[in-house]
């Protein structure tokens, strides 16, 4: 990747040893979405649009400040709105900036058949190689935050890339560079963790959001994108973030056990059934002894 | 020649006499499913195990396979429903069906003169039947899911899961009845492959494998014997 491409190891007409050599450096990257100082602007939206190279769609009005549903396989990126009525009454308006959050341990990758459909990066990127993918559909059924989204016409499927393009040469994802606000941050994954924590304790002790947190659920070994949220133990206010969320189990079950299963018994058939045939070989029919002669056959044979 | 060596002449010559098993209807369309289970299988295949994806590209490359698919399985499953319409009163489990199925070691033995008397189709050959039809309306069912994932909403995502998981395993299923079905009728019992082909077997190999529906088919019924 770019920071090693970027790492110096021997330097001209140098006194002394290269600065940094040996240096451990961490590839991966992280993108931090702080949900309370979001104000709901989409500038990260028409951002990814616009570098990604896809028109705005249609919007549809469902009395809310929601302009769509749900992410397209055109349209990586959407805030999610809450209008979320608190216990004492007063109202918050809860934005969560939706897009593909890059699990350590991503779903959409297990359940892919396709080989090379799917990459996971050092960095943590999970990226979609659309000319590999078959559009069988297989890694909407393996994600669990609704990302990856199927284009009918060229039968492949689409999802934010975190900006692989980008990052690869030491740029930052579009989202982040349109951010107004400062609540979209990118760095390494350690970094943004601990400044989304200093943030967290930030919100509890300053604020008087007991419950603020940091989502970056264990579920899914962690994610490349993580949230600040004031709320953090109901994540599913803010668009239906999951809880806890993980590979489904049916998914899991097929790819593991199952296969398992299937192969050996596949496999064990095959071979039982060779076994079989060499140790009792082939049905033969038997002569028709007379006695068993029908009436019809004697009267034809007169 | 006397009376007797005649008659042991004949019973020879006619052992080898021809019987029709299946129609010209009957074999088509049993090859018609035939190629198609086997394209089911070969994409399926491939798309089960990274090992076997390579599968895909002797039928044209992933997208294509995943293309057609569901398409073969549709020609699958109109076969075998017109199977249903033609065989299922003689896939009828009955009496003599249990009996034979107390005897299946001395089947699994070639001991077939143990067996108790059995009609067109034996035991085995109905659960086969059976087990492919109601398997297939699993994959049918499951692999419309699939087909269309993605006008299933999110929250009815549960669906997706269960199809996942039931077309998996009731494909395997399937391939394990494919594989004995394969080798009993193209290796193991001789006269049964041609059989499909042709259309006919002999009066001995009716009578040695389905004696019941050789008595029904020369004319005399086993009760009236």
């Amino acid at each position: 990747m770019s920071q090693a491409a970027t790492e110096i190891v021997r330097i001209s007409g140098h006194a002394g040893a290269v600065p940094g050599a040996g240096l451990n450096r961490e590839f991966s990257v992280c993108k931090l979405v702080d949900t309370t100082t979001c104000i709901g602007c989409k500038a990260c939206e028409v951002a990814c649009l616009e570098w990604n190279g896809y028109t705005f769609t249609e919007t549809t009005f469902d009395n809310t400040y929601q302009t769509m549903p749900e992410t397209a396989w055109n349209y990586w990126n959407l805030i999610k709105f809450n209008e979320h009525e608190r216990a004492d009454g007063t109202m918050m308006l809860l934005m969560r900036k939706d897009q593909c959050m890059h699990c350590a341990d991503p779903g959409c990758l297990a359940a892919c058949p396709a080989d090379g459909a799917i990459v996971q990066y050092a960095n943590g990127i999970v990226d979609f190689q659309e000319a590999s993918c078959i559009g069988c559909g297989y890694c909407m059924t393996g994600c669990p935050f609704n990302i990856p989204k199927f284009n009918p016409p060229s039968r492949k499927v689409f999802k934010c890339t975190l900006c692989n393009d980008r990052v690869s040469v030491g740029l930052e994802p579009a989202c982040i560079k349109a951010c107004p606000t400062g609540c979209l941050h990118f760095g390494t994954k350690s970094e943004m963790k601990e400044l989304a924590e200093t943030r967290a304790t930030q919100l509890r002790e300053v604020s008087g959001f007991a419950d603020a947190g940091v989502y970056d659920p264990a579920g899914v070994g962690g994610t490349h994108v993580i949230y600040v949220l004031h709320d953090a133990k109901n994540p599913e206010l803010y668009g239906g973030l999951p809880r806890d969320p993980h590979i489904p189990w049916s998914v899991q079950l097929w790819k593991g056990p199952l296969k398992w299963l299937g192969n050996v018994a596949i496999f064990g058939g095959i071979v039982g059934m060779a076994l079989h045939y060499m140790r009792f070989g082939p049905k033969k029919e038997e002569p028709i002894p007379p006695g068993e002669v029908t009436d019809t056959d004697k009267e034809r044979r007169v | 020649m006397t009376a007797d060596a005649v008659s042991r002449l004949s019973v020879g010559h006619q052992d080898q006499e021809k019987i029709v098993r299946y129609t010209f209807g009957e074999r088509v369309n049993h090859w018609i499913g035939a190629l198609s289970y086997t394209y089911l299988l070969v994409t399926g295949l491939a798309f089960w195990s990274p090992y076997l994806y390579w599968l895909a590209a002797v039928v044209g490359g992933g997208p294509t396979a995943r293309f057609w698919h569901p398409w073969f399985g549709l020609i699958f499953t109109v076969s075998l429903f017109w199977t249903f319409k033609e065989w299922h009163r003689d896939m009828q489990i009955d009496d003599a069906d249990r009996a034979w199925a107390k005897a299946i070691p001395d089947y699994i033995k070639n001991e077939d003169d143990k067996l108790p008397n059995v009609g067109r189709f034996n035991y085995g050959q109905k659960l086969f039947f059976w087990g492919i039809f109601y398997g297939v309306i699993l994959l049918l069912l499951s692999g419309a899911v699939l087909w269309y994932t993605e006008t299933l909403p999110w929250s009815l995502r549960f669906v997706r899961y269960a199809a996942i998981l039931v077309h998996a395993s009731v494909a395997l299923i399937t391939i394990g009845l494919f594989l004995i079905h394969v080798y009993m009728s193209a290796i193991l019992e001789e006269g049964s492959f041609g059989s499909m082909i042709h259309g006919y077997v002999t009066r001995a190999w009716a009578w040695t494998f389905h004696r019941t529906w050789y008595y029904e088919v020369t004319g005399k019924s086993r009760t009236q014997r």
